[in-house]
């Protein structure tokens, strides 16, 4: 599997394709030996990310749009994504380059519904954005101190019921109240939300499934 | 088949009942607040909804215990509370049925996710067991392990259930895929109704969800998958907010209309989720 070879003092690069199929397949093993790999005889990291990684979770996602693929394959590949990224990192942050974005991401306060939250949360990682899991039954100061001390640029919230999903309003009126609103993009999302909800109260947008939610973010930040 | 399940099936389909959750919140439940806490604080308003389905005419009535497994009282600081909770829930709808209906003791999902290393199988099948015995003890009927997304889940919450020896159904929700003809893992109504009757459940079904439309065909299918009883139970529709409130756009008379497809399709038991009132129930018992 993508073996780095030195032959007459040559160094066979690895196969960079592989790793797109690791992370598409969900083998995180092989994911982190390929990237080691190939970090090793000095591919560029950022070309790792952007040429093989990102590319295989558009098409993780384009298979979850088709119904190939569900919950569990999202979250398998996800695990390959972040188990490459654990060694990309470092060497993207020593140089100066910063994640895609930072994420303060929670379930609202009186919302103990956590599922969506972590699956959102585990593909949010594997698109390359930082992720601080604020966990669940999360009240609006607990969002706003994230932004302010943490300068998280995204607040992604989360509620499974009709009955919490007014907190995301609370919330949204307390981040006003705090001055911080205008600092993050703001996105949704839960079973009972819909576009015409995060209109009504001011969030900067919705998605159905944790792989529209990835694309949303990537969009929020590239328009911050 | 079990003799009480036989006896409820025997003059045909048997209808069951709407949502809980959404009656308690018009006898002042808050958002947010947790609904079986009521079977302790205010028992009252809770034998009320259960009254109200019993004379609308669910020939099966559940319980307020939903959310009461371990692992979620443990995150609300109730698991103290667990045997109570679950045992009130059992004698309020009991004492509701009468003699007109009988008690079918609600079983919902942890909220965790076994392959995310939320919580080991161990942990869910305690979780499971202690509330299963509290229901059991209390006197319930049969048990309903309801509203499940994960068949790993469902097959520990089944497992956990037939220690008791009472009659176990055992439903899943779809809404996934572009049909939401699939679980939130992936699996078919072929497929769920052979985990499920894997599992042991006595009767297989699907709950929650979507609205009641997209219930004839899931219920084909799982009818075409096993032997065992179909239990359908449908949301009305999908909620709106309007002014902080879900509203949900199905009316009674339009959920009604669907209920001789579904028999057509093979239930044996029919009823409603989320959004469901007693006057779905009323217009459902029309149809029959």
């Amino acid at each position: 599997m993508g073996d780095t070879r030195t032959i007459n003092n040559r160094t066979f690069m690895p196969d960079l394709k592989k790793l797109y199929e690791a992370v598409v397949n969900g083998d995180a093993k092989s994911a982190k030996e390929i990237t080691q790999e190939a970090l090793n005889s000095g591919t560029d990291p950022l070309a790792l990310v952007n040429e093989q990684m990102v590319p295989a979770m558009d098409e993780v996602g384009r298979r979850f749009e088709a119904n190939e693929y569900f919950v569990p394959e999202l979250l398998i590949s996800a695990r390959a994504m972040k188990g490459a990224l654990d060694l990309i990192r470092p060497l993207l942050t020593a140089r100066g380059d910063q994640p895609a974005g930072r994420v303060a991401i929670g379930t609202v306060k009186g919302d103990l519904h956590d599922i969506g939250k972590n699956l959102v949360a585990s593909l949010l990682e594997g698109g390359g954005f930082e992720v601080i899991d604020l966990g669940v039954n999360v009240p609006p100061e607990k969002f706003i101190e994230t932004v302010q001390t943490r300068n998280a640029n995204i607040v992604a919230m989360s509620a499974l019921l009709t009955t919490t999903m007014p907190a995301m309003k609370t919330t949204i009126e307390a981040m006003k109240q705090a001055g911080v609103r205008d600092k993050v993009k703001v996105l949704i999302g839960g079973a009972p939300i819909t576009q015409k909800y995060a209109d009504e109260i001011g969030a900067d947008g919705y998605s159905e499934n944790a792989v529209g939610a990835v694309a949303l973010a990537k969009k929020a930040v590239a328009g911050s | 088949m079990h003799p009480l399940l036989q006896e409820l099936m025997a003059s045909g389909p048997v209808l069951t009942d709407g949502a809980w959750g959404t009656q308690l919140q018009e006898k002042g439940l808050t958002p947010g607040e947790f609904p079986d806490a009521w079977n302790l604080s205010n028992p009252t308003k809770v034998e009320e909804v259960a009254r109200a389905y019993v004379s609308a005419g669910s020939k099966v009535i559940l319980t307020n215990t939903f959310g009461s497994n371990a692992i979620r009282l443990r995150e609300i600081g109730m698991e103290g509370h667990l045997a109570e909770i679950n045992r009130a829930g059992v004698r309020i709808s009991r004492q509701a049925a009468g003699r007109e209906s009988r008690v079918f003791a609600s079983i919902g999902p942890t909220g965790k996710l076994l392959m995310n290393g939320d919580v080991t199988e161990q942990e869910m099948t305690d979780a499971f067991d202690a509330q299963a015995r509290a229901l059991a003890e209390a006197g319930a009927d049969a048990l309903v392990v309801e509203t499940m997304s994960d068949p790993d889940e469902a097959r520990l919450a089944v497992a956990a259930a037939r220690k008791t020896g009472l009659p176990i159904v055992a439903c899943m929700v779809f809404d996934s895929g572009r049909d939401k003809d699939r679980t939130m893992m992936g699996n078919t109504p072929e497929q769920v109704a052979q985990i499920l009757t894997d599992a042991g459940a006595d009767v297989i079904g699907a709950n929650c969800g979507q609205g009641i439309s997209g219930f004839p065909a899931i219920c084909r299918r799982l009818h075409s998958a096993t032997d065992k009883p179909i239990w359908i139970k449908s949301n009305a529709g999908l909620p709106e907010m309007i002014h902080g409130k879900a509203h949900y756009a199905t009316s009674p008379e339009e959920f009604a209309k669907w209920v001789p497809e579904l028999v057509r399709a093979g239930a044996a038991f029919i009823g409603g989720c989320c959004g469901t009132s007693p006057a779905f129930i009323a217009a459902a018992r029309r149809q029959l």
